[in-house]
């Protein structure tokens, strides 16, 4: 198993290097580990993996109900929904099936919402149900006064997406696939059928080459001679809302896409959180992951229409994502043979859920390019550490605690982790590299106390790891 | 799953000053099973990272972990249990939470349960401020920590936003750490602690106070690089920082009186209780920080000795509930705790207000009736402020709720 941070990477060739290790290129990654007679690489420019666009999500796994008809991410959103919630339920990833309401504030998106039902038919998704003013107060009695209707979407979940991409990276990670994380790639020259990537750890060779490169994708395309789209990253921020507010909505609540724009929803998150936002703001800084007063102050403006006993709650967190918008409503992804190259560019924030098809399609293309795939093997399923509340965590197992007193020590009192989970994430085949890092795997210092009580010593167990 | 039972008397929720002096007094009076949990591996609650003086007495000055110490002692020689490294998940009953520590899960049921759960300071998100999310950023508590019970590296260059008691406790323990503070910065008009302090810090070891300012902006990628901020007439200015340390506005650790479905007191946002300490549910007491967000480490160890009485009184059968009205508060007021009021009840009140005010007037007044009056001096956030128990007899228990304002003269 090879996980490398620094050092310079290894000289010899490799079959397919995948630059990008979000959760389209871990995914990617993993899908190419079933096919053990290829040597292949998974390069992230960042110390982790999930660490760009991935991260800063809403966290739900869609049906696809509302996609363009007919478009490719139509397709592997439909497809990969499936697939992603049989992967998680065998790899032990968070998800919670709790059904979405796209709820109707005015007369025009009232009109819209029969339109929308006819879309989840032509998207194959026949569950979708409008539902009439009483019985939306029924289900949501604190949605704020006004509501006039709302389309029930009962597939639509939330899911965690750390999880998921670390257990597509663990995953590869296991069959072979070399992970070099801190290698940021800066050119790229195809030269007698062989890549040579130049990267802040010196020159990667490949044979083929795939670009999942996310809010960079574009640059990279580029270096390879191709205009055939420009990434504008798009800022969503969001407020998360502290576990005490769960018990306020049953439902994911969707904004109805207008003219207008999207508009922002409210969703529980697996780990018992609320989720208010995203923002969409098109910038031209690929860094601008900062939240802003103006964000700040819509998200509570719109959240206390949707929601006003959410405002009274305590923020834990608030965070900006940065989606990769292109200029089309569709995903670009693009088989170049004569160069051995497959570009994923556009992958917006359906991404998540779309993930495993995408893998998918991809290597269906990187065969098209003259790959010899070679055999195929199923993967050794991974088992995750659940964050999701919907199963017992680990210190509400008796018998895991009694087996190891370890599960019984909270260090993290506000999200309840406890020293062995922290030990469990420290030891683990992707390792965390800093405590944002050990937050994505366990929770530890993701909750209302920001740190308070836990920071010290969690920081003392991660160097004590270190050390 | 397997969950052993088992019963005690007294359950006391936090081992930190409230909660231990509770159990000691209980446990000196003859009550034989008097147990506390905590879910910190060492009891003593927030003063054990307060490395510095001001706890104790005139006669007797301490520093916060020597307080921990003596308080813990005095628990224990008491004959009280103090159990570390234990949380109280949740309710099992009206009288009975459910806990989980290294041996395992358990439901402890008891005859009557105090929660001294405390207080804890908002963190920069619940603050919403702005910007991106580095590392170098604190509140008091994590910083206290790191620095005194681990002896974590911190930064080198700080800035310190709040200008109250704990903002220059921080600012004494970046000091002690060798980091520099830039600046503290506060969005009122001046410092809110004594005028000796506030002159030693900025004339002796030269810290600038930057008042009438917003932090607006967190700066950096990866390590904070510097903090924007915003003084009130519309100057902005960035301060070249690694480490921020945000300091007070604290809010009480509340999530087993919410979960319990205790009523809560809007301003406090902890438990609504009388002055004898009762929360609405019968059995249920509270006491220290989560009441009243925060007061000194003295007022909680009065408060755990005073609760204790009223928990004698209901071992031995006293009524539940008794007849109160609701205390309520009006702008510029925040808060008042306790916040329900029984005819009698003799403990002072503690308040807050959220504006300065010169010299105000305070009533306290119910349906229209004048039950007390003072002039105050000079009023200031974030300081404590406090109400005599003396109009308490005046109240008529049938009557409206009983209403203190605070108006200029």
């Amino acid at each position: 198993m090879t996980v490398t941070a620094n050092g310079p990477l290894p000289y010899g060739s490799y079959d397919v290097t995948v630059v990008g290790a979000g959760v389209v290129g871990c995914a990617i990654a993993r899908e190419l580990a079933r096919r053990p007679s290829l040597r292949v690489a998974l390069v992230e420019a960042q110390d982790d993996v999930g660490q760009g666009t991935s991260k800063a999500n809403t966290a739900i796994l869609h049906t696809g109900f509302d996609a363009v008809p007919g478009s490719l991410e139509a397709r592997l959103v439909r497809e990969g929904s499936r697939q992603l919630a049989a992967y998680a339920a065998e790899s032990g990833i968070a998800v919670d099936p709790v059904g979405a309401l796209l709820v109707a504030w005015d007369e025009e998106q009232l009109a819209a919402l029969p339109h929308l039902a006819e879309k989840a038919v032509r998207n194959e998704y026949g569950d979708a149900r409008l539902i009439d003013r009483p019985e939306l107060y029924e289900r949501e009695p604190h949605l704020g006064p006004g509501a006039l209707g709302a389309l029930h979407v009962p597939g639509e979940s939330i899911i965690c997406p750390w999880t998921t991409t670390l257990a597509y990276a663990t995953q590869a990670v296991r069959h072979g696939v070399d992970l070099h994380l801190n290698s940021s790639v800066s050119d790229v020259r195809w030269r007698d059928g062989t890549h040579l990537l130049t990267t802040s750890r010196g020159t990667l060779r490949t044979r083929h080459l795939v670009n999942a490169a996310g809010l960079h994708a574009d640059t990279l395309d580029r270096h390879l001679g191709h205009h055939d789209f420009t990434i504008t990253p798009r800022r969503g921020q969001l407020i998360v809302f502290d576990r005490l507010a769960r018990d306020l909505i049953h439902h994911i609540l969707l904004p109805v896409p207008t003219a207008l724009g999207k508009g922002v929803l409210v969703a529980p998150t697996v780990y018992g959180n609320l989720l208010l936002g995203p923002t969409a703001e098109d910038l031209d800084d690929k860094r601008a992951t900062g939240s802003t007063a103006e964000g700040l102050a819509l998200l509570r403006e719109k959240g206390a229409r949707i929601l006003p006993a959410l405002l009274d709650e305590e923020v834990t967190a608030v965070y900006a994502g940065l989606r990769a918008a292109t200029e089309e409503d569709d995903y670009r992804i693009t088989a170049h043979p004569e160069q051995a190259y497959i570009a994923v560019g556009g992958i917006r924030s359906t991404g998540l859920t779309a993930s495993m098809a995408i893998a998918a399609h991809v290597t269906e293309l990187l065969a098209d390019t003259g790959l010899d795939l070679g055999p195929v093997r199923d993967l050794g399923p991974v088992h995750m550490p659940n964050l999701g509340e919907a199963h017992p965590r680990p210190h509400q197992n008796a018998q895991l605690v009694a087996a190891d007193p370890e599960y019984g020590t909270l260090v993290c009192h506000c999200e309840r982790v406890s020293r062995g989970e922290i030990r469990d994430a420290l030891a683990s085949t992707v390792p965390p590299r800093n405590l944002d890092g050990l937050r994505r795997r366990t929770r530890a210092r993701a909750g209302r106390c920001q740190g308070f009580y836990c920071g010290a010593a969690l920081r003392e167990l991660f160097e004590r790891a270190e050390a | 799953m397997t969950r052993p039972e088992r019963e005690v008397d007294v359950l006391v929720v936090g081992a930190g000053p409230a909660g231990l002096a509770a159990a000691a007094r209980l446990a000196v009076a003859g009550v034989a099973r008097v147990e506390v949990l905590d879910r910190e591996r060492q009891a003593g609650g927030v003063p054990r990272h307060c490395h510095h003086g001001g706890f104790g007495t005139w006669t007797h000055p301490l520093t916060g972990p020597a307080y921990a110490r003596l308080v813990l002692a005095a628990a224990m020689r008491a004959g009280a249990v103090v159990r570390t490294g234990i949380t109280a998940l949740d309710w099992a009953g009206p009288l009975a939470l459910n806990t989980v520590g290294p041996q395992g899960p358990e439901t402890i049921r008891a005859a009557a349960v105090v929660l001294a759960t405390g207080a804890r300071e908002r963190p920069r998100a619940a603050r919403l401020v702005p910007g991106t999310r580095p590392n170098g950023v604190y509140t008091t508590g994590e910083l206290q920590q790191a620095v005194h019970l681990h002896g974590q590296r911190i930064g080198t260059r700080a800035v310190v936003v709040g200008a109250e008691d704990v903002s220059y406790a921080a600012a004494d323990t970046v000091r002690a750490a060798g980091v520099q503070v830039v600046a503290m910065v506060t969005e009122l008009d001046r410092s809110q602690t004594a005028i000796a302090r506030t002159h030693n810090a900025r004339l002796r070891h030269r810290i600038p106070l930057l008042t009438d300012t917003t932090v607006t902006e967190l700066l950096g990628h990866g390590r904070l690089s510097g903090v924007r901020v915003r003084h009130r007439d519309g100057r902005t200015v960035q301060l070249a920082c690694d480490t921020v340390v945000f300091t007070g506005d604290f809010v009480p650790d509340h999530e087993l009186a919410r979960r319990g479905r205790l009523d809560l007191d809007p301003g406090t946002r902890g438990p609504a209780v009388d002055g004898a300490l009762h929360t609405s549910r019968p059995g249920v007491f509270a006491a220290g920080s989560l009441l009243h967000p925060v007061e000194s480490a003295a007022t909680a160890t009065r408060e755990g000795v005073r609760v204790a009485a009223a928990v004698l009184e209901r071992l031995a059968g006293a009524e539940w509930p008794r007849h109160t009205v609701p205390l309520l508060v009006e702008p510029p007021l925040r808060w008042i705790a306790p916040n329900r009021v029984a005819p009698g009840d003799d403990h002072p009140y503690v308040l807050r207000t959220s504006a300065l005010v010169n010299r105000p007037v305070l009533q306290v007044v119910q349906d229209g009736r004048l039950l007390h009056k003072e002039w105050l001096g000079t009023v200031i956030p974030n300081r404590t402020l406090t109400l005599t128990a003396e109009w308490t007899r005046l109240v008529d228990v049938t009557g409206g709720p009983v209403r203190v304002t605070l108006t200029e003269r």
